[in-house]
């Protein structure tokens, strides 16, 4: 399979690779994905009190496509404010890494962390209840 | 060094040289060019002779008469006449076939296609090591079974089916033993003097031979019939018509030739790189052999390792040429079903990778593979949560996956 060059640059040089505190109260964890179905997703945001994003890290298992999607949205998420940051789409994704269709699930998968990393710090907040 | 490095010899072997030469021997207007079908001249009778030498060739790597030897246009084609044709013939007797769950889709969709013809089709399960026990196959025998269908060599972890015995039980059951050698024969002794085996099918492609050609071995004593699948001039004893094509015939002829002659080289250099693979990966934690490591072709290396996933893997690993169990690989997105079968979690199918030596892989080669191997299971295993987990002593099964 043939990848987009911007694709591999994230596979080769992956940016925000890692963890953060996730007992910390400014820290929201969002893992996504199944082992069994090839590709887990672990996001992770730091919020300040402003609510912006101070620092995002990842860590992806699934093929380049999937660590490229969770690579480009650490680095797409830093300086957002959470609500900026709910409003990335899967087809922003897809479409600045120029993903096949086969591999659209991919971009999918990293919308699915953002919103749960930001479900997570929101609950941890008390802003939103379970 | 020249890259990529290929370690795919299961998927197809480059053609070796001298087998090239002999068929371009076999082509153009100053060579062998003839129709062995023409009788009324020596352009005839010299393409006929070439392909009889051939027929020897082949017949001589499975201790066989030349005979029993069909030409085809590959192994897929061999299964297809061996399964279709022995199921037609003798579908008045019974309707009834067993094969496995790990064959090769040209004999896992032949069967398909039987059952939707009104045939019952029955498929084994194999161990947690890709073996079949003849007691296992004894079992599902019953009174309208015609033909039993397994491969010799699983072509994606290299596991050798112990046909000797499953031929002795069909035999003394009446039932036709087909076995597709496609990834066995020219890498591990045959012998149809003392195997009870009624069909066999042959790839050239797969033992330096070209592609677009194969055989299907048909036993005389006792006597295996069959239906033609392919109509026309009746050639092949009626059993496969079309012209034979001479230089591919006298390809794979030549391919069997050397293939016998170096049978015992080949097997040591094979094993003896197989070895330094096992001994360079030792070091490396949370790696599984896929398949049985002593019943087994010693080309062939199916290896999963855990928490990296096998399509990234291939992605780090792009100066070798290899395959993968990984759904990411195909068009669908499942994982290896012959992984699957086996039992072996969706995580490790997903993660596995297939090494296959060949006749032109060298110790060198085996060195930068594992240097490159170390380099991306551990750049990917920092990247990998589950790898996270595994290190803080969380199981990974322990937890709720949401499907997607």
């Amino acid at each position: 399979m043939a990848y987009s060059e911007k694709v591999i640059d994230h596979y080769e040089n992956p940016r925000n690779v890692g963890k953060l505190d996730d007992a910390s109260l400014n820290v929201g964890t969002g893992m996504v994905g199944a082992p069994a179905c090839g590709d887990v997703m672990r996001l992770q945001i730091q919020v300040n009190d402003a609510g912006i994003i101070e620092d995002a890290k990842f860590k992806t298992y699934g093929c380049g496509s999937a660590i490229a999607s969770s690579s480009l949205l650490t680095e797409w998420v830093k300086g957002k404010t959470l609500e900026q940051a709910s409003l990335i789409k899967n087809i922003d994704i897809a479409e600045e890494l120029a993903l096949p269709p086969v591999k659209i699930h991919c971009s999918v998968l990293a919308e699915d962390a953002i919103r749960a990393a930001i479900k997570d710090i929101r609950t941890k907040r008390g802003e939103i209840t379970e | 060094m020249r890259t990529p490095i290929y370690f795919d010899y299961s998927a197809t072997t480059p053609v070796d040289a001298k087998v090239a030469e002999a068929m371009m021997h076999c082509l153009t207007h100053e060579g062998n060019f003839g129709n062995a079908a023409s009788r009324s001249h020596v352009f005839g009778w010299k393409a006929e002779e070439a392909i009889e030498t051939a027929r020897e060739q082949v017949a001589s790597l499975l201790n066989a008469d030349p005979r029993e030897i069909v030409w085809t246009s590959g192994a897929t084609e061999s299964n297809n006449l061996a399964i279709k044709g022995v199921a037609q013939f003798n579908h008045k007797r019974g309707k009834h076939i067993i094969t496995s769950k790990i064959e090769h889709k040209a004999v896992l969709d032949t069967c398909r296609q039987l059952e939707r013809e009104g045939f019952e089709v029955t498929y084994l399960e194999p161990t947690s090591e890709g073996i079949f026990t003849p007691d296992a196959v004894a079992a599902a025998i019953r009174e309208d079974t015609t033909l039993v269908s397994l491969m010799h060599v699983n072509n994606e972890i290299g596991v050798i089916t112990d046909i000797t015995a499953i031929g002795e039980i069909c035999r003394a059951r009446n039932v036709v033993f087909h076995v597709d050698a496609a990834q066995s024969a020219g890498k591990i002794a045959i012998d149809m003097e003392a195997m009870k085996v009624d069909l066999m099918s042959l790839s050239a492609h797969k033992m330096y031979g070209p592609k677009g050609m194969g055989a299907l071995y048909v036993r005389r004593k006792p006597r295996v019939r069959l239906e033609a699948q392919m109509h026309g001039g009746g050639h092949e004893r009626g059993m496969r018509s079309g012209t034979l094509p001479t230089h591919q015939i006298v390809g794979m002829g030549e391919a069997a030739r050397l293939a016998k002659e170096q049978l015992d080289a080949d097997t040591l250099s094979a094993l003896h790189l197989r070895d330094h693979f096992l001994a360079g990966i030792a070091d490396i934690e949370q790696v599984h052999i896929n398949g049985s490591l002593t019943q087994r072709v010693p080309h062939n290396l199916n290896v999963s390792f855990a928490f990296v996933e096998g399509e990234s893997l291939i992605m780090s690993l792009r100066d070798l040429a290899i395959s993968s169990g990984s759904a990411c690989t195909s068009a669908s997105l499942e994982p290896s079903y012959v992984l699957r079968a086996l039992g072996l979690s969706d995580e490790l199918a997903h993660s596995s990778l297939r090494f296959s030596f060949g006749r032109y892989t060298t110790e060198a080669d085996i060195d930068f593979a594992l240097e490159k191997v170390h380099l991306a299971v551990n750049k990917l295993r920092e990247l990998s949560p589950l790898w996270d987990m595994y290190k803080d002593g969380i199981d990974i099964n322990s937890i709720e996956w949401a499907a997607h």
